[in-house]
């Protein structure tokens, strides 16, 4: 009986958790309820894709109000495939925040994160579960408000303004989607992704809807932070509490690719819409010139944190790549990077807050000689490091290998080259980080400076060892966003 | 304040009145026009009316944030705790028909509790972020501690 509500449970667990946490009012607890609300919520997910692969697409009507009247919530392979990859890195992030949050968060508000967190994890989830166009944006709202907040417990002061500008950024992104979601409205009279989907197509061609695609893709951009709409992006990173940035960085952006993948294939029907609006080649340029610009900033920067941040922006460059590829290989691996590099940049976000617990600051020349000091924390630094620059034997590798298939199969090898030019680009700042902490010495009269505590290595670990498995043996991974790819171009040939 | 009589002889007037109202937008909300959301602010603002009137300390007195705070998480609660009875009865998540024998006393009574959890809320939050403000604590936040 339970497994038919597990749609619903998905998102509401963590919902009632949320406010719990605050009638509890102490931090440790609070903790420890996030911890069984966050693995609870990854059982959810894992039970919900195998149900998935088993009998195909999952709908549940809210409030016994069947679609595409009621609000629907449906779990394809794609949904699927997010709902695990965000639950999982949520699950992993609550053992290693206890020792983090205490180092970084005022101790009186330790509860309050745990809050925002189930809060942002809930709206997440929301928003990758959910069927309909308008309740999507309630569940963005969500999550967006949280992560405000989350960013701005970070102790430096200029964690407040981070928040603040993510704030309006945030905001307009938001009121871009809702917006372009008005003028599908106004046009099909529904709001469900499904109904939409076989509305819109025979639409498509009216100045109403072409300003929709424009809007949401406008309003979308700024969520998952696409060049030139990335300004938000890498001081909230730098400045926000480490548990924070890790969370983020592997699953707030990633699904905001998600939404994009979501409103340009199901509701405006794959590629088909590129005929009359040339998104895929706007989107195209500009996945590309993330993955260049931003990796040739990230070269310059000082602050481990901010470094990592650009290369997450350079990174969600070639997940909108692959999905303006528009074909198999391509989308298959943009949807499999969405999986690759929250683990890899989880990993090194990670390995960033376990360096910031001993050493107490992320400055590069803060890490001289640590590759002797923090021996586990480094190596896991370099095995994500490795899997950003697209190393054999890494998830980097995996992802980067499908898209320059499917650029090859487009015959665009120049889109081939710009992949592999910015994988290079990734070498120079990973080196350099490398460089520091195994090639120059500890300055002298340092502190003694242990390893980082258990509770913070165990999850680092366990990521490092995902990035080298599903390198290695990516037929899981691959499977599944293959499937995806296939569910969402293959219904519209 | 104390000289301003006419002031506070009309406050100690509207306040109830205020209040009453805000109950009759909450609980007459299924009927006409109103609902969770507007009775909320309706109820804060005679509070904020108080505390303008009498002084921050004199409305933390009758509203201790300790309980304002709860009162922000019952209402999520409530409304969520509706949600998962009806999965209980054997219903979808939400769905109010199966919470009554009858499915239209049902949906009056799921709307009606998930109203006052929104207005719980709604109401708390208000006088939160009035008191937070009013109070001018130097740290953000501080007026909530």
């Amino acid at each position: 009986m339970i497994l038919l509500h597990l749609p619903a449970l998905q998102v509401v667990v963590p919902l009632m958790a949320a406010p719990a946490c605050v009638l509890l009012r102490h931090g440790r607890i609070a903790w420890a309820l996030a911890l069984v609300v966050t693995w609870t919520a990854f059982a959810v997910a894992l039970a919900l894709l195998l149900q998935v692969i088993d009998s195909g697409p999952i709908s549940y009507a809210m409030g016994g109000w069947a679609p595409p009247w009621g609000i629907e919530y449906r779990v394809d392979t794609l949904a699927a495939f997010i709902l695990v990859i965000v639950t999982s890195i949520g699950a992993l992030v609550v053992p290693f925040a206890r020792a983090s949050v205490e180092r970084e968060v005022a101790s009186d508000r330790i509860y309050l994160f745990y809050t925002m967190y189930l809060l942002c994890l809930s709206g997440l989830l929301g928003i990758t579960i959910t069927g309909d166009a308008f309740n999507l944006f309630v569940f963005l709202e969500i999550s967006s408000l949280s992560s405000y907040v989350l960013i701005s417990l970070g102790r430096d002061r200029r964690a407040l303004t981070a928040a603040f500008r993510y704030l309006i950024l945030g905001t307009i992104g938001a009121t871009f989607y809702i917006i372009g979601v008005g003028m599908i409205y106004m046009v099909t009279g529904t709001l469900n992704i499904a109904d939409l989907a076989s509305k819109l197509p025979a639409m498509a061609d009216s100045r109403t809807v072409h300003m929709a695609l424009a809007f949401l893709t406008v309003g979308i951009s700024l969520k998952l932070a696409l060049f030139p709409l990335h300004l938000w992006l890498p001081n909230a990173y730098a400045f926000a509490p480490t548990a924070v940035t890790v969370f983020l960085a592997a699953t707030a952006t990633k699904v905001a690719v998600y939404v994009m993948i979501r409103i340009v294939y199901t509701v405006f029907g794959g590629p088909a819409i590129f005929e009359q609006m040339p998104i895929d080649e706007m989107l195209m340029g500009l996945g590309m010139l993330s993955m260049i610009g931003a990796s040739l900033v990230a070269i310059f920067q000082d602050n481990v944190k901010r470094l990592l941040a650009y290369s997450s922006l350079s990174q969600i460059g070639y997940m909108v790549l692959g999905l303006s590829l528009a074909n198999v290989s391509g989308l298959a691996g943009g949807i499999v990077h969405i999986f690759n590099h929250a683990m890899m940049k989880a990993a090194l976000f990670m390995a960033v807050g376990c360096i910031f617990y001993r050493v107490g600051s992320v400055h590069i020349d803060a890490l001289a000689g640590l590759g002797r000091r923090m021996p586990l924390t480094m190596a896991g630094f370099v095995i994500g490091g490795l899997s950003l620059i697209g190393a054999p034997l890494t998830v980097g590798f995996v992802s980067k290998w499908y898209l320059i298939q499917g650029a090859l199969e487009r015959g665009l090898w120049p889109v081939a080259l710009v992949i592999l030019a910015s994988g290079l680009l990734a070498l120079i700042y990973v080196w350099r980080i490398v460089e520091v902490a195994y090639f120059r010495p500890s300055p002298d009269g340092a502190t003694e400076i242990r390893e980082a505590p258990l509770s913070m290595l165990i999850p680092l670990g366990v990521l490092c060892v995902a990035c080298i498995y599903f390198g290695i043996d990516a037929t899981a991974t691959m499977d599944l966003a293959t499937a995806a790819a296939v569910e969402l171009i293959g219904s519209h040939p | 304040m104390k000289r301003k009589a006419v002031l506070r002889v009309t406050a100690k007037m509207l306040i109830p009145m205020i209040m009453l109202f805000a109950l009759y937008v909450q609980f007459h909300g299924d009927f006409g026009p109103g609902g969770g959301f507007q009775a909320g602010v309706i109820f804060a603002s005679a509070f904020i009316l108080y505390a303008l009137l009498f002084g921050v300390a004199n409305a933390r007195r009758v509203a201790p944030p300790g309980f304002v705070r709860a009162s922000l998480s019952f209402g999520v609660l409530l409304y969520a705790g509706v949600g998962v009875a009806g999965l209980f009865l054997g219903g979808n998540y939400l769905d109010y028909s199966v919470l009554a024998d009858d499915p239209v006393h049902g949906q009056h009574l799921g709307i009606m509790l998930i109203e006052f959890g929104v207005g719980t809320t709604v109401a708390s939050a208000m006088i939160t972020i009035f008191l937070i403000f009013a109070g001018q604590d130097p740290e953000i936040g501080g007026g909530e501690r």
